[in-house]
């Protein structure tokens, strides 16, 4: 039990240092709330605060327990100001002739500026306000407005941050960082990552450097301890770990521990990798490298599906059909080309340009989708003025019968500018072929959906093809006959 | 060790069920005001209301999440006969700006003829599959076959429990050695058919859900009921809300020979049972991993169970239902508990006691050094 309760402490300090870890350096944390972090983590690793609170709200006479004012002073040094006056409103009602002493008190605590990160206030207003109430502590003690109270007295040279007064209490404080922070709450409330280092050299240079590599040290030892700590309890202790370092370093170590899980370890990484929000692309992205790395096939799947599927409700074409790739999901790769298309259709251009003209082997994941890929390139070709290139690419869609039928009327629409161009683009062979495409499409069965415009339309196109193809065969044919010299 | 929230769902009467979504990050709330709400979870932490419609004619009873590979699904149902399908639609941009989004029936299935008591979306690799339970004691599975479209959904089966059902849970197991199964639940005060639960498995030759097990030993009326995850296991676990809370382990027995037709046999154990609350247990919930039960009732607690590594379980953990020491008003009746990875947090539940929901999340305090075993529970 000995090694046992070494492992503990061990985890006891491991998670400490996380904590703080986290917030110096996982978490993004908007700007001005570092300290509102510190102190969480300082809240959370000194919790008998809550436990003696407790036990003198609960006594008979609250305000005479001997712990009475430890409680209010340890309240305040953690910054719960407000519970720190709640407990103090126990003394006031007592004492009616100092009573107004107590109120004072209770104004200073009341009004005491807290940043909140999520709201309108900017920092810089937040530092005028609190500067403005710092003074107002100070002029306090200027007065001896406390001088009857040795206790309030204690209380407001802790709200101006006088060092030695935050140093008297260490024995409630316990340990350095916790006088750290509380200084810095007093003193400095705004501050930055980059300054806290510069506070922690002032003041003592290493413990909290030494602290964290201590920990990393710890952590590697215990790496390599895989096994001893399987040997000792099974792997729900390994579990512990998971959770613990899923919330941290997730995708650097927590992931490792799942692969060396003898028995449950893929399967809780399956069910856990599953459960993960993915908020946004990035996480996502991040989340499916580790589901790859091990072959998890079905959750890669699962989360490209999610994905696409929220993409496609979204309307961002290019994301869903990424995703879908990425899913491997033929069915759902042609509904999201279908739209594209139809999008093409209504809008005469196509979208997310970039993903389509780089599909590459992706393309063939369904028809629909090599269909999209093949006619963005006949438009690029197009654009780029390779029109025998384009045009063959363009007969081959619908001989090739890649190009739904549905969509041969506007293929074919589309090869006009080609038929009219001074030059011959369509070999002889190639205008009987879209002779033969239009002749086939008009020979099918009439759409009845149609209305009589819709008629009128077809067949006046049908009539522009016929006269534009056979003015082409007429130039082919001249063309290919002619002997050059 | 835990931190309580509270959230006045403004339901304008009682929340019979509350529900998490897939990632823990929405919730859905249902109650007799014949309303659903939707909530979400935003960036800081706080529940708000996106979402708030009139679903039925009469109480709804139960409200759930389709897996999000099919989108942004619900269904409810209630005791006017009936249970509907809802799609969230991305709405106008003002409406974003206004963090509101809408939700629109897709479907209606009306072939119950009385009360449908619970409704819940099929393990989703079964495709998107619905299924009811009514007070007239009939199952039924529904299928949409194109998940692109949720307005068309067959009835592929009906099966009929002789009791009145209150509940449904299906085996969530993907494993090709598990055929499809559903667990029904009953509160029929019949004492003829004494056993409350009833298991059924589909069988690949007869195209059907034959009953493989009923639980005998389970007497008193049913409110919930559910599945673990399975986590590849060979065995089922099964936990139940009824008088008290109890935990089955189902072990498929071999069959004689490989040709043997008919639904599998199993040998029921009795794992755990527990009447802590002392009163009826209303909702029981699994955490991801099938780790932690978590079980509430009328006494207003919600009570959290672990197993140690010897498969003995005991209680974790007693959540006062409204954060606050009982008075005894009201119950912590409804109960969807997820838990969710990455987050420092691990959501236990939103238990709903009369209109206010109460979302409960476990905090990770460092524990004291002599209670090693605490260690190991709480996570």
């Amino acid at each position: 039990t000995t090694e046992k309760n070494k492992y503990v402490s061990i985890l006891l300090a491991i998670e400490l240092i996380w904590n703080l870890c986290e917030v110096l350096f996982i978490d993004a944390a908007p700007a001005g709330s570092l300290l509102l972090h510190l102190l969480d983590w300082v809240r959370l690793h000194k919790s008998d605060v809550d436990a003696r609170a407790r036990e003198v709200l609960q006594s008979d006479s609250p305000a005479h327990h001997q712990s009475y004012w430890d409680v209010v002073i340890s309240l305040v040094l953690q910054g719960r100001v407000d519970e720190a006056r709640q407990v103090l409103s126990k003394q006031a009602s007592l004492r009616a002739e100092s009573s107004s002493v107590f109120k004072r008190m209770d104004v200073l605590l009341h009004t005491m500026p807290i940043f909140n990160p999520t709201g309108t206030q900017t920092l810089t207003e937040f530092d005028v306000k609190w500067r403005h109430w710092h003074e107002e502590c100070d002029r306090c003690l200027q007065d001896n407005t406390f001088a009857s109270n040795r206790h309030l007295e204690t209380i407001c040279k802790i709200l101006v941050g006088d060092e030695d007064t935050i140093l008297e209490q260490k024995e409630l404080l316990s340990t350095w960082y916790h006088f750290l922070v509380t200084r810095l709450l007093f003193t400095h409330p705004t501050i930055k990552p980059p300054d806290l280092h510069y506070y922690a050299q002032v003041h003592t240079t290493s413990p909290i450097l030494l602290s964290l590599r201590y920990c990393y040290t710890e952590l590697k030892l215990v790496k390599n301890k895989y096994y001893l700590l399987f040997y000792f309890n099974s792997d729900k202790f390994i579990y512990l770990f998971i959770y613990f370092f899923l919330r941290v370093f997730f995708h650097l170590l927590a992931v490792d521990y799942f692969d060396h899980c003898p028995e449950f370890g893929r399967v809780y990484l399956e069910l856990q990798i599953e459960r993960v929000p993915l908020d946004t692309e990035r996480k996502a992205i991040k989340v499916l490298r580790i589901c790859e790395d091990r072959q998890m096939s079905e959750q890669v799947r699962s989360i490209c599906k999610i994905m696409a599927k929220r993409a496609l409700r979204n309307n961002r074409l290019g994301s869903a059909l990424s995703w879908s790739i990425r899913a491997k999901d033929a069915a759902f790769a042609t509904l999201i080309s279908e739209r594209f298309l139809q999008d093409y259709c209504n809008k005469g251009s196509f979208t997310d340009l970039d993903l389509l003209d780089n599909l590459g082997p992706a393309m063939l994941l369904s028809d629909r989708l090599t269909f999209l890929g093949k006619y963005r390139e006949f438009h690029r070709l197009y654009g780029e003025n390779r029109f025998s290139e384009a045009a063959k690419l363009l007969l081959s869609l619908m001989t090739a019968k890649i190009a739904p039928r549905s969509l041969w009327m506007t293929l074919l629409t589309d090869a006009l500018p080609l038929l009219e161009q001074k030059e011959v683009i369509f070999s002889v062979d190639q205008t009987y072929e879209l002779m033969s495409c239009l002749e086939e499409l008009n020979s099918g069965t009439k759409d009845s959906s149609q209305t009589d415009q819709d008629e009128d339309i077809e067949s006046t196109k049908t009539e522009l093809l016929r006269l534009a193809l056979a003015r082409n065969l007429a130039m082919a044919i001249v063309k290919e006959g002619t002997i050059e010299t | 060790m835990f931190v309580a929230k509270s959230i006045a769902a403004d339901h304008k009467d009682l929340i019979h069920d509350v529900s998490y979504d897939f990632h823990g990050r929405r919730m859905a709330t249902c109650s007799s005001d014949q309303s659903v709400k939707v909530w979400d979870k935003g960036d800081d932490g706080e529940w708000r209301c996106t979402a708030s419609w009139k679903t039925h004619s009469g109480s709804v009873w139960r409200v759930t999440w389709a897996h999000p590979e099919f989108g942004q699904v619900l269904a409810s149902c209630s005791f006017d006969r009936t249970a509907a399908v809802w799609e969230e639609i991305v709405g106008e941009s003002n409406d974003k700006q206004r963090g509101q989004s809408h939700w629109i029936k897709r479907t209606t299935l009306v072939d119950s003829r009385t009360s449908v008591t619970d409704v819940k979306f099929a393990p989703k690799h079964m495709g998107l599959m619905l299924t009811t339970c009514s007070a007239d004691g009939v199952v039924r599975i529904y299928e949409a076959p194109d998940v692109m479209n949720l307005s068309q959904w067959s009835l592929q089966h009906e099966i009929s429990c002789k009791l009145s059902c209150s509940c449904i849970s299906w085996n969530p197991s993907s494993s090709r050695a598990h055929p499809p199964m559903i667990a029904v639940g009953s509160d029929d005060s019949n004492v003829t058919y004494s056993g409350k639960v009833q298991i059924y498995e589909y069988n690949e030759n007869t195209r059907k859900y034959a009953k493989a097990e009923t639980l005998m030993t389970v007497t008193d009326p049913v409110h919930d009921i559910t599945f673990a995850p399975n986590l590849g296991r060979s065995f089922h676990v099964l936990a139940i809300a009824t008088k008290d809370v109890r935990i089955f382990k189902l072990v498929p027995l071999r069959r004689e020979s490989a040709n043997s037709s008919g639904p599998t046999k199993f040998e029921v154990q009795v794992m755990a049972q527990f009447d802590s609350h002392n009163s009826q247990v209303w909702r029981v919930s699994w955490n991801i991993t099938s780790t932690l039960l978590a079980s509430s009732g009328d006494d207003g607690c919600v009570r959290l169970w672990k197993a140690n590594y010897m498969d003995n379980w005991k209680c974790t953990g007693i959540l006062r239902g409204d954060g606050s020491p009982v008075n005894g008003s009201g119950h912590a009746a409804a109960l969807s508990a997820v838990g969710v990875p990455g987050a420092a947090q691990m959501l236990v539940g939103a238990t709903s006691a009369g209109r206010y929901v109460t979302v409960l999340s476990l905090k990770t305090y460092p524990i004291p050094k002599h209670n090693y075993n605490y260690l190991i529970c709480y996570q």
